[in-house]
């Protein structure tokens, strides 16, 4: 079966120079594209990637991964929306590139879909609220 | 039929008045027809919230112990200077007002993270605020500096106070240049990326009442989550523009100076806003109840937003150089739908203003006249009308010589 999911990987600083992202294309025959990447000033490196293949040898990557010390975490867990800040107008809608908000044609509620997110961060300026979070 | 605001106020005193939000009356008159929902009906309740840029507050903030008079000194709010020229212990605060230190535009686009419009939210919301003030020293007025917190129940006086609010109708706005460019409307995206709007539409309170037959000075409204008042037209109000046939203007017209007591108001509907490029502003939560005097009143109240059309404007060129052209008129039906055709183009649409929000503000107000807690008043003058000559110039700069 196959499967594709956006992940977080964080980096310690011992492994910000080994190929990792090459293991999982040469040994579990997975699918990547970087949808973001840096290198903090503690030398710590973050990678998000939208990562493809079969199930099975997925979640052999994952493992590879876990063993090699990268800490892993689902995309949708770092983007949020602060409820309590988001008055639904709108301001976000046209403003992110992947369709990850939309309004509800009858209530006219804005719904997020961080499945859809790619964490590229251009709606949280431009949110007057602020209620858009990313915690890297 | 005829019914006074007297009236209306009986009922509601009794706890018997007919009350639907403007949105709920479209489908009421369509069912009994105008002249039978206008004799069942008392008042219909509006909605609008959005970032309404000309707002801000007064305060006093009581006499210090020795005194300094704020006037003609320096003040700041959390940072954020706030306007001196006023008495010794009073201050006003503009919603767009900036600290001192804040970089502005300099890398563009400018954050524009915390300005007046957060510090009254904050206020609102019963925080703390610090004030630091300089002053020069006077025989009765010697003191000179003051640091001191500040909390909105210990002000005398707390008073929320827009000068131009709720405006009757709004641009679209989109971007003919070949770059993104960030306005008061949002990032607009190049080529006409897309199109953004502000307006409630059939919900704002002034759509439901296009010729300011009961809105006026003095009426009773829902403001900030408390009661106010109109104080006044609102700046810029330009009700002589183009009306469709059943007068609703087809570009920005009428405008609303509000006024009201901060110290009852919530910071749910006064949200500082940050503008990306622009500035700080207030989103503020207006509703208006409409009285219904009359058939003609209540015809008013069921526009719908099909009804409702405005002119798309490019902001690269016109809106900043101030032409007159525009990329021609669409209705917040096709607005809503998620995209509006424009040079044969299909732009998705965006709302700056919460809908959702307005539809609360109209059902809040609606829930307060239905229980008795809000009654109707009179209003004592009527905003300058279509016919009055009342209107917008463009400033005619005429140098002088030094």
């Amino acid at each position: 079966m196959a499967v594709s999911k956006r992940i977080v990987l964080r980096f310690p600083r011992r492994l910000v120079e080994r190929p990792i992202v090459y293991r999982l294309v040469k040994d579990y025959d997975l699918e990547f594209n970087i949808l973001k990447a840096s290198i903090t000033p503690e030398q710590e490196g973050l990678l998000i990637l939208e990562l493809k293949g079969n199930q099975k040898e997925y979640d052999k990557g994952i493992n590879f991964l876990i063993k090699a010390g990268v800490k892993i975490q689902s995309l949708s867990q770092d983007v949020t929306r602060n409820e309590e800040r988001c008055t639904n107008c709108g301001a976000c809608v046209t403003v992110c590139p992947t369709g990850a908000f939309r309004v509800d044609p009858k209530t006219r509620e804005v719904l997020f879909d961080n499945e859809k997110c790619i964490a590229c961060g251009l709606c949280i300026p431009a949110c007057p609220p602020r209620a858009m979070e990313v915690h890297f | 039929m005829a019914r006074t605001i007297a009236e209306i106020n009986e009922k509601i005193k009794e706890g018997k008045a007919v009350v639907f939000t403007a949105e709920e009356i479209i489908d009421v008159a369509r069912e009994k027809g105008i002249k039978k929902a206008a004799q069942e009906v008392d008042v219909v309740t509006t909605g609008t919230f959005g970032i309404m840029c000309s707002s801000g507050a007064y305060f006093n903030i009581g006499h210090s112990r020795p005194r300094l008079k704020l006037g003609g000194g320096r003040a700041y709010l959390n940072d954020v200077p706030a306007y001196t020229g006023l008495a010794a212990a009073d201050l006003f605060l503009g919603a767009n007002a900036l600290p001192d230190d804040d970089p502005r535009n300099r890398i563009h686009p400018g954050e524009f993270n915390y300005g007046g419009g957060h510090v009254i939210e904050e206020l609102v919301a019963g925080k703390d605020v610090r004030l630091i003030a300089a002053a020069f020293g006077t025989d009765c007025y010697p003191r000179k500096r003051l640091e001191t917190l500040l909390n909105i129940k210990d002000l005398n006086e707390a008073v929320l106070f827009n000068i131009r609010n709720a405006y009757q109708n709004y641009n679209v706005a989109v971007n003919l240049s070949d770059k993104t460019i960030y306005t008061y409307m949002g990032v607009l995206k190049p080529n006409m990326g897309n199109a953004n709007y502000s307006s409630a539409g059939q919900l704002s309170p002034l759509f439901n009442d296009p010729y300011y037959r009961t809105i006026g000075i003095g009426t009773k409204i829902f403001l900030g989550g408390g009661i106010g008042f109109v104080a006044w037209q609102g700046t810029q109000h330009n009700p002589g523009v183009p009306r469709t046939e059943k007068g609703v203007p087809k570009e920005g017209a009428g405008t609303l100076a509000v006024i009201g007591d901060l110290k009852q108001m919530n910071p749910r509907w006064l949200v500082g806003a940050s503008v990306l490029g622009y500035g700080c502003s207030l989103t503020v939560g207006i509703g208006v109840p409409i009285p219904i005097l009359s058939e003609e009143i209540l015809e008013y109240t069921t526009v719908t937003d099909a009804d409702i059309l405005a002119p798309v404007i490019d902001y690269s060129d016109v809106f900043p150089n101030l032409k007159p052209d525009t990329l021609g008129e669409v209705s917040y039906a096709e607005l809503k739908s998620g995209k509006i055709r424009v040079k044969g183009k299909d732009v998705p649409t965006a709302s700056r203003s919460s809908y959702p929000r307005a539809v609360e503000i109209a059902a809040t107000l609606k829930e307060w006249i239905q229980k008795g807690k809000f009654t109707l008043t009179e209003s004592v003058q009527s905003l300058p009308g279509a016919e009055s000559g009342v209107g917008v110039k463009p400033l005619n700069e005429r140098p002088f010589e030094y």
